[in-house]
């Protein structure tokens, strides 16, 4: 009796006790779902192995992020997630001098005169035969339509170049397979040509503008070949054919509806808008028989030249432009649902991947089917002189339900498509031709863009993938209201995708390009040969340095060596002088900048490297002896790198000096 | 005989001794590559470097040897062909001790060379260390502040090596041939 009292209540107790640990495990649930979210695919030890580089080893691959809304291009190295460099592009970076020197300010200049800031989104990589080489750099401004080119030799921006007729240069640049071309698509219509005109005028009379510039083999220099006048439906982004398809271009596009408010409605419509696809060869041979238009447009081109070390900016004042009707066969209209983002063509050419991000399914086109379609005149309808071809004719394949809100697919060497998907924040990797899925790995949080080395070329690398991801709220410390972009790296060389690595971002990144290192290491300049130098105001020994007056305006010829500047004394500068400080620096090893600070200096600071001239301009405005130094640490007495300069009144009679160690 | 004189030819494609400085922050070390007509090398990083201790320049006009190095070797080169046409035992063994006089003479003027870049320091220089010298080694490693310096033959000095080497044994041939 006792001992079943005794079992009874043991049976309460552990009855208690499990709903206990039940109602408490509920709680855990909860808990240790949220850890999931926050570290679900990491396994740790693994994951630290994969992504170490170890000291002064070097990483595998470069990693060319945009910077979205800092308008600049950041260079990481893959795997180890560590930033190597900012490349200042379309905003002034004082750091660099980048728009603050006489010698980069003509780089931002456009037909709206010089403007300091822009938003850069898509990198892409030089090509050919579709695969990277490691030229060039090419990325797009968005708010005032440019497309710049870096030099991957030196990392700096070399060329920009203005998109007239164009608002809002999203769908760009993207080039094709051997860097004949990079395009850009507007994503704003505006009215063609520009004018003071009602909105609600918008379908009469907005256009959207195709734009493909034509580069350079040798130079990669750019200049607009010609536009296509298009209906003004909102391009969204671009990718070349390749392979079978090379000759054609893509561009997605939503707003089809055209309208002009509340689009995030009134666009959204339909249940399918287009892929546009061009015949750029086509456009070619129009072009040669005289079918485009000259057209009036104001838009500059400024070029770096490595030389004189200085930028010039043109004022370039007409622009060829095709009419889709007078220019048959040349554009035709891929239904595609619905609201395509990323239109992204696979290793082969075959396939163009729409990335519908209003609809359950993804379409995937066949270039096969619609060629045929074209040939068969497989035509729904006809817009704007544009032939719509049937849906079902050019339809390859459905990824079916994969994940809500696709924006961006790319490829790996295994014939795996890899799509991001923004609301349900998670990487789908899918079979391209079966169209099934094999595997998601979740984000955090709400992927926009991916990368995968050479991942859009035709000889992708399929080792990692960058997630580039939109909200990051508490993958870091936490760093007030303002909290950096999040990317992550992912292991997809087996059959799951493995989490590898967080790293913070600089501004926005919307997309990247990745590279083996081995394709740039080689050609990366480390100085500058001062006998190569042509800058107009270059100093290439001491005993050239001089002041110079003309008038108002004053040349400092003066060079940096560690550790001093010569002259380092300057007197007879007067209040309201323009003084040009033109520093060389005469060092001619690796690694050895020499800054260069002016008190008072309304810019910047100059940062020279070995063998390079820059020029400040500096306007005193108070009588009194003000210091400059070098801003760049590079050698045991940088501390002594210093000078002053000594300002008189206007009317003095101050003589003109410098010296040196006087 | 005639390989040994035609050896010293190789002075003018090859540099005769080569010294190398290395630091963590140079890891691929800078280098002085002396000819007997010119130096090469990082002479350009080396001098911006010495000026901190003082060190006078390196430049080609400061060596008075670079005019008439020249015509020392192919005079050698000349009467080394000399000799082995001549078939003279006396006259190889004449030369072979010539050569090994003048090139422990080249390395003693070499050892002064270094002495005076080491010793002969500006006394403004930012940097003084109080007894401290910076003569390189004359073979071999050392330490010199942050530097490690090494100095050994370049290409051409070892090709002095191998023609006196050659000559002698030619000369040594010739007694065992008699």
């Amino acid at each position: 009796m006792k001992q079943f009292k005794i079992a009874k209540k043991l049976a309460i107790f552990s009855a208690l006790a499990g709903l206990i640990l039940t109602i408490s495990s509920c709680g855990n649930q909860a808990k240790k779902e949220r850890e999931g979210f926050r570290t679900s695919g990491a396994l740790a030890e693994n994951a630290a192995e994969r992504v170490y580089v170890k000291p002064g080893d070097y990483d595998e691959f470069y990693a060319f992020l945009s910077g979205g809304f800092s308008g600049q291009v950041s260079v990481y190295g893959l795997p180890s997630g560590r930033l190597f460099k900012v490349i200042p592009v379309f905003a002034v970076d004082a750091e660099k001098g980048w728009g603050f020197n006489e010698e980069t300010k003509p780089m931002l200049e456009t037909s709206y005169g010089f403007l300091p800031w822009d938003d850069s989104h898509h990198p892409e990589l030089s090509q050919t035969n579709g695969e990277t080489d490691g030229r060039w750099l090419f990325i797009n401004g968005n708010n005032t339509p440019r497309i710049a080119r870096i030099d991957l030799s030196t990392f700096e921006t070399v060329e920009i170049i203005e998109i007239p007729n164009s608002g809002g240069n999203h769908a760009s640049p993207f080039t094709t397979q051997n860097t004949e071309y990079v395009f850009a698509g507007t994503r704003f219509g505006v009215p063609y040509p520009q004018e003071d005109v009602a909105i609600k005028e918008y379908a009469k009379k907005f256009k959207g503008v195709l734009s493909f510039i034509k580069v350079d083999p040798e130079t990669g220099s750019m200049n607009i070949a010609f536009q296509i006048l298009m209906p003004a439906f909102d391009y969204d982004l671009s990718h070349a054919g390749k392979g079978k398809s090379d000759g054609w271009a893509f561009f997605s596009c939503y707003n089809s509806e055209q309208a002009n408010t509340l689009l995030e409605v009134t666009a959204s419509q339909k249940d399918k808008d287009f892929i546009a696809a061009i015949n750029w060869k086509k456009a070619e041979e129009y072009l040669k028989a005289g079918k485009a238009h000259d057209t009036p447009a104001k838009y500059t081109h400024n070029v770096y030249d490595d030389g004189t070390q200085m930028a010039t900016s043109t004022m370039k004042n007409s622009v060829k432009v095709l009419l889709p009707e007078e220019c048959p066969g040349l554009v035709y209209f891929l239904p595609t649902p619905k609201s395509p983002h990323g239109v992204d063509v696979d290793p082969s050419g075959e396939y163009i991947v729409g990335n519908g991000k209003l609809s359950a399914d993804m379409s995937v086109h066949s270039f096969t089917k619609m060629l045929s379609a074209i040939e068969n005149n497989e035509i729904d309808t006809v817009l704007f002189g544009i032939p719509v071809l049937k849906y079902e004719s050019v339809l390859a394949g459905i990824v079916k339900e994969a994940g809500l809100g696709p924006l961006h697919t790319e490829f790996d060497d295994k014939g795996n498509a890899y799509t991001s998907f923004f609301i349900t924040s998670e990487v789908v990797k899918w079979k391209v031709g079966t169209w099934e899925i094999l595997d998601r790995a979740s984000t955090f949080y709400s992927i926009g863009h991916l990368m995968i080395p050479g991942g859009d070329t035709r000889k992708p690398n399929g080792k990692y993938l960058v997630a580039m991801n939109k909200i990051t709220k508490d993958r870091f410390l936490p760093t007030g209201p303002e909290v950096n972009q999040s990317a992550q790296l992912y292991d997809i060389s087996g059959d799951k995708m493995k989490l590898l690595l967080d790293f913070p971002t600089v501004g926005e990144p919307h997309y990247a390009q990745g590279i083996e290192a081995e394709k740039i290491v080689p050609n990366s300049r480390k100085i500058f040969k001062l006998e190569e130098n042509e800058h107009p105001f270059k100093t290439l020994s001491e005993k050239d340095t001089k002041v110079v007056r003309d008038g108002n305006t004053v040349h400092v010829y003066m060079t940096s060596i560690r550790s001093h500047f010569a002259p380092d004394n300057i007197e007879g500068v007067k209040v309201g002088d323009d003084v040009y400080f033109h520093v060389t620096n005469l060092e001619q090893d690796y690694d050895v900048p020499h800054g260069f600070g002016m008190m008072g200096a309304r810019n910047a600071e100059l940062l020279i490297m070995p063998g390079q001239t820059e020029t400040l301009l500096w306007k005193p405005q108070k009588q009194g002896v003000f210091p400059f130094y070098c801003t760049d640490f590079c050698s045991a007495l940088h501390q002594e790198m210093q000078g002053y300069v000594r300002v008189s009144a206007k009317n003095s009679n101050v003589k003109l000096k410098w010296s040196l160690g006087e | 005989m005639i390989a040994a004189s035609l050896m010293l030819l190789l002075l003018f494609v090859f540099p005769m001794w080569q010294i190398t400085l290395l630091a963590p922050q140079y890891p691929n070390g800078l280098t002085m590559n002396l000819w007997i007509y010119k130096i090469t090398g990082d002479i350009a990083a080396m001098n911006i470097l010495n000026h901190y201790i003082g060190m006078a320049k390196i430049t080609a006009s400061e060596f008075k040897e670079f005019v008439y190095f020249p015509y020392v070797v192919v005079f050698l080169s000349l009467t080394g062909l000399v000799a082995a046409f001549s078939k003279k035992r006396s006259l190889i063994l004449i030369w072979v001790i010539v050569v090994i006089v003048l090139g422990i003479a080249g390395i003693y003027d070499f050892y002064l060379w270094e002495y005076r870049y080491g010793h002969n320091l500006n006394p403004n220089a930012p940097i003084k260390i109080t007894g401290m010298a910076y003569q390189p080694p004359l073979f071999g490693r050392k330490e010199l502040l942050n530097f490690i310096a090494y100095s050994y033959p370049a290409f051409g000095g070892i090709a002095i090596g191998i023609s006196i080497g050659l000559a002698g044994i030619a000369w040594i041939l010739s007694i065992i041939k008699k």
